[in-house]
């Protein structure tokens, strides 16, 4: 059988024809040119793209589910001034500095055990840690592992030098999450405090060490599509082993309070192209998916690349119940990954 | 308990319409101020809940 010409120019030109071979059948993600054509596509195309993320996903990853629970501990305060967030203590935002326990920080942990999540991730206020930071985690290391709670620990406390890092491997951290945010070419629009380079350097420290990388950002920032087919690549450079993707949750008080929400349509094409672009990486709905997504949405988006989810309630902001995210996995037939095999 | 201050934006309940207030607080925020004297709370959001603590009023809870 022999193909027409009009057919043989549309698998050769169309994206999506060439994100199946490409992406879905060898395992190479875009480029930075083909997610942008990816986040270019019209709304028409967005069901075809949903599927053939789905499929890349379930293709590398399989179609286990990986569960993670977050807490706070340390809260606001930040010296930071990245516009987004609402713990900066440079913006007049109604979040008070507080300070978990480390009675409070087992408890967490037991929250997030009791969902069957394999991950607790703590998480600080910070530009980086200081002493007194780092030993509160330590003996909440400590204190969670002595409690017999079963779970993998991952860290989010700024940005870190070599010493840290390797403290943090001595305590048995497994995995550090420090995120890039958005685009190189647009963090400075974004955080002026420190630059994108500093927190490259901390990811490479990490990975270096030997913990996994979880690095992701925000989406909303105000950054064009260009920016975001930037962001999606420099995150495939970095090869990170998680990338959370949050939507931006406009904060009163920040600089961006009256940005506008995500349109749900444009989320879940960038949730598949961040796929399209990272297809063996561990993708997690993170904060923001309430607001820009709903019950509905979330559950494209599980069906459009995303195989990791933060279960309840984040840093500042709340979330579904625990239990309405594990029903809907019930519902998609969507295992969660157990902690046998995240070892 | 009088409830004379809305628990997400601090002002007074009488004082303007405060729909997004309470779409924000059933969807993504936890109350941030006294709603009996408007007073900034502590406030720690933990992945099943959370607590707000008034310096004058005491801690109210998602539990409650």
């Amino acid at each position: 059988m022999t193909t027409a010409p009009d057919q043989v120019d549309d698998v050769t030109t169309d994206v999506l024809a060439v994100a199946a071979k490409q992406v879905r059948d060898e395992g190479v993600g875009l480029t930075e040119e083909q997610i942008l054509q990816v986040l270019r596509l019209g709304d028409d195309r967005l069901t075809d793209l949903l599927a053939l993320a789905h499929e890349v996903r379930e293709r590398w990853c399989g179609p286990e589910v990986e569960v993670e629970g977050i807490v706070s501990v340390k809260t606001g305060g930040c010296p930071e001034d990245c516009h987004f967030c609402s713990q900066s203590g440079l913006f007049p935002t109604p979040v008070r500095a507080a300070w978990l326990d480390i009675p409070g920080l087992v408890e967490a942990a037991r929250q997030t055990a009791a969902t069957g999540a394999t991950e607790f991730c703590i998480v600080a206020a910070v530009r980086g840690p200081d002493q007194r930071l780092l030993n509160q985690v330590r003996e909440g290391v400590k204190a969670i592992r002595a409690a017999g709670i079963d779970i993998n620990i991952a860290c989010s406390l700024g940005m870190l030098t070599q010493e840290q890092v390797d403290d943090l491997v001595d305590m048995g951290v497994h995995r550090y999450n420090h995120n890039l945010e958005t685009a190189r070419s647009h963090f400075a629009d974004v955080v002026t405090t420190h630059s994108w380079q500093e927190r490259w350097d901390t990811l490479k420290m990490v990975g270096a060490a030997g913990m996994e990388v979880c690095c992701g950002g925000i989406i909303g920032l105000g950054e064009s599509l260009e920016q975001r087919a930037e962001f999606a690549a420099q995150l495939a450079e970095l090869d990170p082993d998680e990338v959370p993707m949050n939507f931006l949750i406009p904060n009163p008080g920040t600089p961006y309070e009256n940005y506008p929400i995500v349109e749900g349509a444009e989320a879940l094409r960038t949730i598949a192209a961040f796929r399209l672009a990272m297809p063996r990486t561990i993708l997690r709905f993170a904060g923001g998916r309430e607001l820009t997504l709903g019950d509905l949405g979330a559950e494209q988006g599980m069906l459009g690349g995303i195989n990791a989810i933060i279960v309840g309630n984040y840093l500042t902001n709340l979330g579904r119940p625990a239990q309405a995210d594990l029903d809907m996995l019930a519902e998609l037939k969507m295992p969660v990954k157990a902690l046998s095999q995240t070892l | 308990m009088t409830a004379s201050f809305c628990n997400w934006c601090g002002k007074p309940n009488t004082e303007a319409a405060h729909d997004l207030c309470q779409r924000r607080l059933a969807l993504v925020d936890p109350p941030r101020y006294c709603a009996e004297c408007a007073r900034r709370m502590v406030v720690q959001v933990t992945p099943a809940g959370w607590v707000a603590r008034c310096s004058r009023h005491g801690e109210i809870s998602s539990a409650r």
